[in-house]
């Protein structure tokens, strides 16, 4: 009943914007792409609170929620969005 | 898939279905948080009011976790706008028709499923009703050291409450459970956003769900349960973490074959060996890591609070709370001097060995400085807490001793 299906998906993302977040992520190349990715399934709170993550960690995050939570994420856009992750969310060790 | 024009768009997120209640702005403000909770939940987390509750403190958003902050914990019972909100997925049953709920109780371990409405639960079994803490199994995930991924938890994703139902046996014994059942497996009426998300669904092993204290409960400390907190009906696992304790429970399924869901193979698993736990999910063990089950001993000292200036020669009360995983408290110890030396506390009321216990113990300061004062509690089966972290890879079962720093003028 709750499920909501791609297709639906795609058409809210695109017509919506972020009204509900209150948290802005910092600016930088990959910003768009992680709001919207990460931001689809849960709040962008979520970045900030765990940003003492390495690039390794951060991506074996990305990894778990194409993986076991079934995000839409192509490669390409993984890169993109760990990436930002890395530079911005990132405890760089 | 989403589309990378979409994905450019960057929209997100008012989605028909999964929009969350409506929240007050009521009470929005920067909440007390504890030390050695990673920085970036400093500027991120807000104190900030669900429907039905009180101003908690939120961690995030979407979906809604939100821990009851410690000035909350003013006695054995939190109260149910306290009490604290986890979710893990989004997809959020909007509106509850109570009138209309359905628990379906199945599965290939049953000989005569059924279908019981609130009524049938009310009018047609004995009732129940049990003092018990319920805590996220990653309540204080956010003091791990190093930090570890998730939502970071300080010492508010913990409560106790006077919970009322049905038991889940009498449930059970109306379904003629099979003997070959090992598991029952349980699912409430929250959900995913995407549709390849696995489901949050759990199981218990089939002694637990026939112990008499596993309840179906539909009222918490004498109200029907908050939305927030599973309402209509949440499945009651005395001693054991929250993660078992399903909220909006509408789907009861006796199986006879361990359940492979990702909740429970990929989730919720600690280390094998490394807590001193009794009681083990025995079909869900493998050789590196099994389940968690009851939690460990714990306590938290609720006042005087981090920071606090007490006054030498003056007595002040230093108080608290404890509980394990339902063996009972035997003891609680508190050091003003960092644990270098100790004296018991006095317990208060017996709740039963599933509740909170609080304890309280008279300080007198003698000279003025700082103090480092420290709760240690012990239980009945002689487990006490520890002095370092026993680290695993999603900050379970944090029941290090914490210093609570004390200025005494």
């Amino acid at each position: 009943m709750w499920r909501i299906f791609a297709g639906a998906f795609v058409l809210t993302l695109a017509a919506s914007a972020h009204a509900e977040e209150n948290v802005t992520l910092k600016l930088g190349d990959g910003r768009e792409t992680a709001e919207s990715y990460c931001g689809a399934c849960h709040s962008l709170d979520y970045l900030p609170e765990n940003a003492f993550l390495n690039r390794q960690a951060w991506e074996s995050e990305v990894a778990k929620m194409i993986k076991a939570f079934g995000a839409p994420i192509d490669p390409a856009e993984a890169k993109i969005i760990i990436d930002y992750l890395s530079v911005n969310y990132g405890s760089g060790n | 898939m989403i589309s990378r024009r979409a994905a450019m768009a960057g929209g997100a997120l008012t989605i028909a279905g999964v929009t969350p209640l409506a929240r007050f702005a009521r009470g929005a403000g920067q909440p007390w948080l504890a030390s050695g909770l990673p920085e970036g939940v400093f500027s991120t987390a807000k104190l900030e009011a669900l429907a039905g509750k009180k101003p908690l403190i939120k961690l995030t958003d979407r979906p809604p976790n939100y821990e009851t902050p410690l000035s909350d914990f003013t006695s054995e019972f939190t109260a149910n706008d306290s009490f604290f909100v986890r979710y893990h997925l989004a997809g959020l049953p909007e509106e509850i028709d109570a009138e209309r709920w359905k628990l379906k109780v199945g599965g290939d371990g049953v000989e005569r499923p059924l279908e019981l409405s609130l009524s049938d639960l009310r009018s047609n079994f004995e009732s129940a009703t049990i003092a018990a803490v319920c805590q996220c199994s990653g309540n204080r995930r956010g003091f791990s050291e190093p930090h570890v991924a998730g939502v970071q938890w300080g010492l508010g994703a913990v409560g106790n409450a006077l919970w009322k139902g049905v038991r889940l046996k009498d449930v059970l014994g109306q379904a003629h459970v099979r003997p070959e059942t090992v598991e029952i497996v349980v699912n409430g009426a929250d959900g995913p956003v995407l549709e390849g998300t696995p489901d949050f669904i759990k199981s218990v092993p089939i002694d637990k769900a026939l112990d008499e204290n596993t309840l179906i409960a539909y009222e918490m400390n004498g109200e029907p349960l908050p939305h927030y907190n599973g309402f209509p009906l949440r499945l009651i696992v005395p001693g054991w973490t929250a993660t078992y304790w399903m909220k909006h429970l509408d789907s009861v399924e006796a199986s006879t074959k361990p359940f492979g869901g990702f909740w429970m193979k990929s989730a919720y698993r600690i280390p094998a060996g490394k807590f001193p736990i009794v009681r083990h999910f025995l079909s869900q063990m493998t050789a590196v890591n099994e389940p968690i089950t009851e939690m460990v001993v714990n306590s938290m000292i609720t006042a005087p609070q981090e920071g606090h200036t007490l006054r030498t020669a003056q007595t002040a009360e230093i108080r608290g709370l404890a509980w394990d995983g339902g063996y009972g408290i035997r003891s609680v110890d508190i050091s003003t001097d960092g644990g270098a030396t100790w004296r018991e506390a006095e317990l208060g009321k017996d709740l039963g060995r599933f509740a909170f216990r609080s304890f309280r113990f008279a300080f007198t300061p003698a000279r003025p400085g700082k103090y480092q004062v420290v709760a240690k509690a012990t239980n009945v089966a002689g487990q006490t807490q520890v002095d370092r972290l026993i680290f695993n890879p999603a900050g379970y079962h944090n029941n290090v001793m914490r210093p609570l720093a004390i200025d005494v003028l």
